[in-house]
């Protein structure tokens, strides 16, 4: 079974993800901030991080700098899952490393097609 | 509904657009054809269908064609037949038409244009293999208000996310307002057209590759294979046709045949397809 880490400070938006990523037999933990994220993400490195942009204390685009810059772990696909939907953020969050891009409102169908897209299912 | 009325509107489709209706689609009658009723300034259904029955209204019937068809589409919609085409059937259409130059494409059922504009992205993405060749991709379809929106390429937030990788949408795609849009370069290498399948083909001219997906689960049996008998006249004798995951020529037709392993992917049986694209 593959680990996904739901990142995201929303409760319901953790909830819907959590509901959608276990039907398609992930093992999730959650994290409300990027902080809390790059923590939990160096004790046990999950598969897949879904990550959400704006969020207090951390937000995604700085955890995901500061993931990518972890040397010596194998480094998990990082789907953004932001309401940012302009091109200049979704450039910014590729070029940072993002391997897929969600823009909400997501369903089960969006997450099914882009962990498709980058070979998790 | 009553029956007579079901009969008389199934009939009438069925000759129309080869669309089979059992009696069990009442319930997508009714959906899709009250609020057509509403648009044309009718109570009810019924007022609908008692126009139809006395009146020879053109436009309204191919109004109600067209709210029959079902258009669901998205970019790369089941990914195999989009790898077979990259990986298979384009290399081996670089060989085989390396003295020609020339290469042509249908898209039978090409709905709101996702599968051409796919198709036009894997050409585009080989485009120094293809510098100097005459590539034609025809999109068609019976739905003539697909097809406006096809011509358009523009597509919702939704439909951009389902099957088009993030790397395309940033490099085929800008932003236009709410809308996305298909960058020009990939639109005009698609030319559409309203074509109803049970017309002939003659003046279609002949293909290299020919996907018709998702359309014959809509036809009875006799029109299945008079279709692709048809259509295997019109595809090279190398060529490839790519069907719908519930679709099949077994059973319909001899005169495809299905490539083992390689689902979708039909090719004729007295051809030489298979060494060509390498399988």
């Amino acid at each position: 079974m593959k680990s996904c880490l739901v990142v995201d400070d929303s409760k319901v938006i953790r909830k819907v993800a959590r509901r959608i990523l276990e039907e398609l037999q992930f093992e999730i933990g959650e994290a409300v901030d990027g902080k809390d994220a790059l923590d939990q993400c160096i004790a046990k490195m999950p598969d897949v991080v879904l990550l959400d942009w704006n969020m207090p204390v951390m937000n995604g685009l700085e955890f995901l700098v500061a993931l990518r810059s972890q040397t010596g772990v194998k480094q998990p696909i990082v789907v953004f899952c932001t309401t940012e939907n302009d091109m200049a953020h979704i450039r910014q969050a590729i070029e940072a490393g993002a391997d897929e891009y969600i823009m909400k409102p997501f369903d089960r169908e969006i997450i099914e097609a882009k962990f498709n897209q980058v070979g998790l299912l | 509904m009553r029956t007579e009325d079901f009969t008389f509107l199934a009939e009438a489709l069925k000759q129309r657009s080869g669309l089979m209706l059992t009696a069990d689609k009442v319930y997508l009658l009714e959906s899709r054809l009250t609020p057509l009723a509403r648009k044309r300034g009718l109570d009810t259904l019924d007022a609908l269908i008692q126009k139809l029955r006395i009146s020879r209204d053109e436009a309204l019937w191919k109004d109600v064609t067209e709210a029959m068809t079902t258009n669901e589409s998205f970019f790369f919609r089941d990914t195999t037949p989009f790898d077979l085409f990259r990986n298979h059937v384009l290399p081996g259409m670089l060989k085989a038409r390396a003295a020609t130059k020339r290469l042509r494409i249908w898209c039978a059922a090409a709905s709101t244009g996702q599968e051409p504009y796919s198709l036009a992205i894997i050409l585009k993405e080989n485009a120094a293999k293809l510098a100097g060749w005459n590539v034609e991709i025809v999109g068609t379809d019976i739905c003539t208000q697909v097809l406006e929106k096809a011509r358009a390429g523009t597509y919702s937030q939704f439909e951009v996310q389902r099957g088009l990788p993030i790397q395309m949408l940033i490099k085929y795609f800008r932003q236009d307002g709410d809308v996305w849009r298909i960058n020009d370069d990939i639109r005009s290498m698609v030319s559409y057209r309203p074509f109803n399948l049970l017309q002939s083909f003659a003046g279609m001219g002949t293909f290299d590759v020919i996907y018709c997906r998702n359309v014959l689960i809509y036809f009875d049996q006799p029109t299945k294979r008079d279709v692709l008998d048809r259509m295997r006249r019109v595809l090279g004798n190398d060529g490839a046709l790519f069907l719908g995951a519930a679709e099949t020529v077994l059973g319909i037709t001899d005169a495809f045949r299905p490539v083992r392993g390689q689902r979708g992917l039909y090719v004729p049986s007295d051809g030489t397809s298979e060494q060509l694209m390498g399988l």
